[in-house]
């Protein structure tokens, strides 16, 4: 009987090991899978129980905030009291389409999950007092994005300004938006319509950032790209082409011709003023193989900005067209297949105010904890040392004559030198539509601020240049952080 | 000699106070997580638990002293870890005075305890009551199919009402069937394993003596049936099985057992939808997450969230199983915020019991106290994997409280007669072989029956 009872004892042993090797598997190798399966509710419940931290602009406006919900399942929502004007920043935070933008990128600290865990944090835990986030302030002013939403008011387009010295956003609008808390509700269902919604809008695509995300032919302001490259190569200010009015590449049939149909020509200051596209297209065909690129490179083209949202990389046409004078004449006034995103561009203003070197683009300032400490702080950092100090040095002069004689009047402050180049790209199958620019900065001795508006055209036929409807809204940029700033 | 006894009794002591640890300070973390203050009941629940842990250790001391040292306080620290989980999900379930009624129950359960240690002197005598058992054990098996009394919860019918009262009756039907099969096992083991007939190698007892066999199987059947009680059935019908084979050393009755066992489940899983159903979410719990399948898969959850060292108590979301979290569901509650290694753990200390009742079991001197030893292991073990197994979804859920573990009054009253029956076997042990250690001689001696 022993015998048999010995056998049920290690059967049954077996058997509880049997179940421990199930629960190991489970608890161990499933975990993360079933931990993150979408119908498991409890890392959602937990995160939404626990205070996330607010997102505020430098002058104290609250962009984002959790407010609790004491009678609801999920114990706090989130709320975007600026909506629309900030959407494309703070971006949303939604239980059936997760994070974006900053809610994305700074979860960990606005969970409290990220960061140095005090003492006290830990003494909070151990007493249920609840994890409380990180608080994310912005180097934006509330007034310089009212503005430059203003500025942009009732067009598709985007404004990104930046500090040339440090990197720090002083505004990114894109318009259209949309209202994030819409997709921050509690109903997934809810948020999907908004979602359905928003994304069915082909003819505004709201969801779009175009600020970051999208890329632009960049048009003549190009062509301060094209301006550093000549002059990094052994080319002076001083090349001079004869006055045209039209500019044939080599190896190829196709003609450039200036806006309007004028004719320019003259030193490479004459040239830039006007805007002069058999100049500068002349000029990039006769640069050395691999000039251009390379210079639009160290700009930071074709390598994903390290903003601290998501960035596209604007884009170079292929080294092989390039070799081709045709392509080069033509990529050497912003049009073929360059492409550029506001903020690249914001980026190519901000590196010739900055003596050549393009700064890391950020728009989180600082962080602070619950209690109102500063746990973190950016620091300036450059990201590309795009042009040597004199080649900026040349091309500022150059962009001031622009603003004060040339295409970007309507740029100019009283009182101020303001440096700028417009660009008008033609955009759309026939050509007839066309995207508007202005890059600038400001004041040009001292720069504080960097801009770079872009318009979208409002249709064929509308003869929308950058000068007559981005300049503009360059100016009133300026003068919104003139007003805060007080330079 | 009585050395031996007092040191035992003193080991006992001190795994008691560890006990008694556990449930304070349990108690303390798991309010923790809801309020910073010290909870306001604590000085008055570490009280009451000393004080009944206290109760039952002079209780063995005084009345069998010589008894195995680790049953009782492995049977209250786990029953310490359930009352944690049980107080902790009292207001997420709102229900409020869960851990208080649990502790009543324990106060009864306990009373019980001492009482069969009192009341029972000599376990054997308990044999001459086996068809009273047999009598008392199909009657609580069938007590709730009686209409009025009997009750449905959560579509199984294995509940009575009396007044206020709730019990699940075959907890304690469970008990009394192994104290008759025990007594009629050892009774008819000689007659039960001559075999008369040979098929193949395995010798065949007259046809007659598989009647017992049929009968038990056909009780389970109706229990699953007509109560859609899957755990009471499979359980009963597998402490017969076990006991029929240790008593006889026959494979005829293990092989034929299962057969009917398999045949059984095959005929159920055809006819009962409750069954079948059963069946269709153990195999892909994830095809029904929104009804019959929610609450393995929220199980499923609960123990991938908890990982290896879990939440935290009061951290997690257990509440999301819903109903009986605190009952059948509660190991899924300690996985969640205990962890893999709270739940290896807890398994540690049920196979250590497993390992402890079989080897008082091997030492009796009399089939009777033998086979009872060895069949309350059995079905307090095969209980424990029958329902762990089932909310980790390696076999099919049949529900059935994890013993000392889960709510409920019947479970801790069963569980810890049982214990109190196996005390006293083991104190008869002691007495019989003299010096009680154990040592592989021991063993060897014991194994020549």
């Amino acid at each position: 009987m022993n015998k048999q009872i010995r056998l049920v004892a290690f059967t049954m042993l077996v058997l509880f090991g049997v179940v421990l090797a199930n629960l190991s598997w489970l608890q161990l190798v499933r975990a993360e899978e079933l931990a993150n399966h979408p119908s498991n509710t409890r890392l959602l419940l937990k995160e939404y129980a626990l205070e996330r931290g607010a997102i505020r602009s430098v002058n104290g406006d609250t962009l984002a905030i959790s407010e609790p919900t004491p009678n609801s399942e999920l114990k706090s929502i989130r709320r975007y009291p600026r909506a629309e004007l900030f959407a494309h920043l703070t971006g949303y935070y939604s239980i059936r389409y997760g994070r974006e933008r900053l809610e994305r990128s700074y979860n960990e600290e606005l969970t409290g999950e990220g960061g140095v865990v005090t003492m006290q944090d830990l003494g909070d835990r151990l007493l249920g007092k609840g994890q409380k986030g990180d608080t994310l302030v912005l180097s934006i002013d509330t007034s310089v994005q009212q503005a430059a939403d203003n500025a942009l008011a009732g067009r598709k387009g985007a404004i990104v300004a930046l500090d040339p010295t440090n990197g720090q956003i002083l505004a990114m609008v894109s318009r259209p938006s949309f209202d994030p808390n819409l997709l921050s509700q509690h109903s997934a269902q809810a948020q999907q319509d908004v979602w359905v919604r928003l994304n069915g809008d082909e003819e505004n695509r709201p969801l779009v950032h175009r600020a970051a995300r999208a890329t632009y032919p960049p048009g003549s302001t190009f062509k301060v790209i094209t301006a550093a490259a000549a002059l990094e190569n052994g080319m002076g200010p001083d090349t001079s082409y004869p006055a045209s009015n039209a500019y044939q590449p080599a190896q190829t049939n196709r003609v450039i011709r200036n806006f309007g149909g004028g004719t320019c020509g003259g030193d490479m200051r004459a040239a830039l003023r006007v805007s002069c596209n058999t100049y500068f297209s002349r000029l990039g065909a006769e640069l050395p193989a691999g000039a251009l690129e390379e210079t639009a490179a160290n700009f930071g083209f074709t390598e994903t900005p390290p903003l601290d949202i998501s960035a596209v990389a604007s884009r170079m046409p292929d080294a092989e067209d390039l070799r081709s004078p045709a392509f080069r004449a033509l990529s050497s006034i912003g049009q073929y297949s360059v492409a550029a995103t506001p903020l690249q561009m914001a980026l190519v203003a901000a590196g010739i105010a900055n003596d050549g070197r393009v700064p890391v683009p950020k728009l989180v300032k600082q962080i602070e904890d619950a209690r109102g400490a500063v746990v973190s702080q950016s620091n300036p950092e450059v990201w590309k040392e795009a042009v040597s100090a004199s080649t900026a040095e040349t091309i500022k002069e150059m962009m001031v004559d622009v603003a004060a004689n040339g295409t970007a009047r309507a740029a100019s402050l009283p009182g101020v030198e303001v440096a700028a180049k417009t660009g008008t790209a033609q955009t759309g199958e026939s050509g007839d539509d066309s995207i508007a620019w202005t890059i600038a900065f400001a004041p040009a001795d001292s720069p504080r601020i960097a801009v770079a508006v872009m318009v979208e055209g409002s249709g064929p036929g509308s003869d929308e240049t950058g000068g007559r409807v981005a300049s503009p809204m360059v100016r009133q940029v300026l003068q919104a952080h003139r007003a805060v700033a007080g330079w | 000699m009585m050395l031996t006894g007092t040191a035992r009794r003193n080991t006992e002591a001190s795994l008691l106070v560890i006990s008694l640890v556990i449930a304070v300070g349990g108690y303390w973390l798991a309010s923790l997580a809801r309020t910073p203050t010290l909870p306001a009941g604590i000085a008055l629940y570490g009280a009451i638990y000393g004080a009944i842990y206290a109760a039952a250790h002079f209780a063995v001391r005084k009345l069998a002293p010589r008894a195995d040292s680790i049953l009782l306080p492995i049977g209250l620290m786990l029953n310490a870890v359930g009352f944690v989980l049980i107080y902790r999900l009292e207001i997420p379930t709102d229900n409020r005075g869960l851990a208080a009624a649990q502790t009543q129950w324990l106060i009864v359960a306990i009373a019980a305890f001492i009482g069969v240690l009192w009341f029972v002197k000599d376990v054997r005598s308990l044999a001459r009551y086996r068809y009273t058992f047999a009598f008392a054990g199909v009657v609580l098996l069938l007590l709730p199919m009686l209409p009025l009394i009997g009750r449905e919860v959560n579509g199984a019918r294995l509940w009575i009402r009396l007044g206020p009262l709730s019990f699940q009756p075959s907890e304690l039907g469970k008990i009394a069937l192994v104290l008759f099969f025990a007594g009629y096992l050892s009774e008819r083991r000689e007659l039960l394993a001559v075999a008369t007939r040979k098929i193949g190698p395995i010798g065949v007892p007259a046809l007659r003596h598989f009647g017992p066999v049929a009968a038990a199987w056909a009780v389970s059947l109706v229990v699953m049936i007509n109560q859609k009680d899957l755990g009471s059935s499979l359980l009963f019908f597998a402490i017969f099985i076990a006991m029929l084979w240790m008593a006889t050393g026959r494979p005829i009755y293990l092989i034929s057992g299962i057969a009917m066992f398999a045949v059984g489940a095959f005929i159920a899983t055809q006819l009962f939808s409750h069954v079948q159903g059963r069946l269709l979410v153990w195999r892909d719990p994830f095809a029904y997450i929104n009804e019959r399948g929610y609450q393995v898969v929220q199980s499923l959850f609960a123990f991938a969230t908890g990982g290896a060292w879990g939440t935290g108590l009061g951290l997690g979301r257990p509440d999301l199983i819903r109903f009986s979290v605190h009952t059948d569901f509660i190991f899924s509650s300690l996985g969640e915020e205990l962890g893999l290694v709270g739940g290896a753990a807890v398994l540690t200390a049920y196979a250590l019991f497993a390992a402890k009742g079989f080897g008082i079991a091997t030492r009796c001197r009399d089939d009777f106290s033998r086979l009872l030893a060895a069949g309350l292991t059995f079905a307090i073990s095969f209980q424990t994997v029958l329902i762990v197994g089932g909310v980790t979804n390696l076999i099919p859920l049949t529900g059935v409280t994890m013993p000392f573990m889960s709510y409920g009054g019947s479970s801790l009253l069963s569980n810890f007669i049982a214990i109190a029956l196996m005390l006293r076997i083991s104190d008869e042990v002691a007495r019989a072989g003299g010096e009680a250690p154990p040592t592989e001689l021991n063993l060897a001696a014991g194994g020549g029956r």
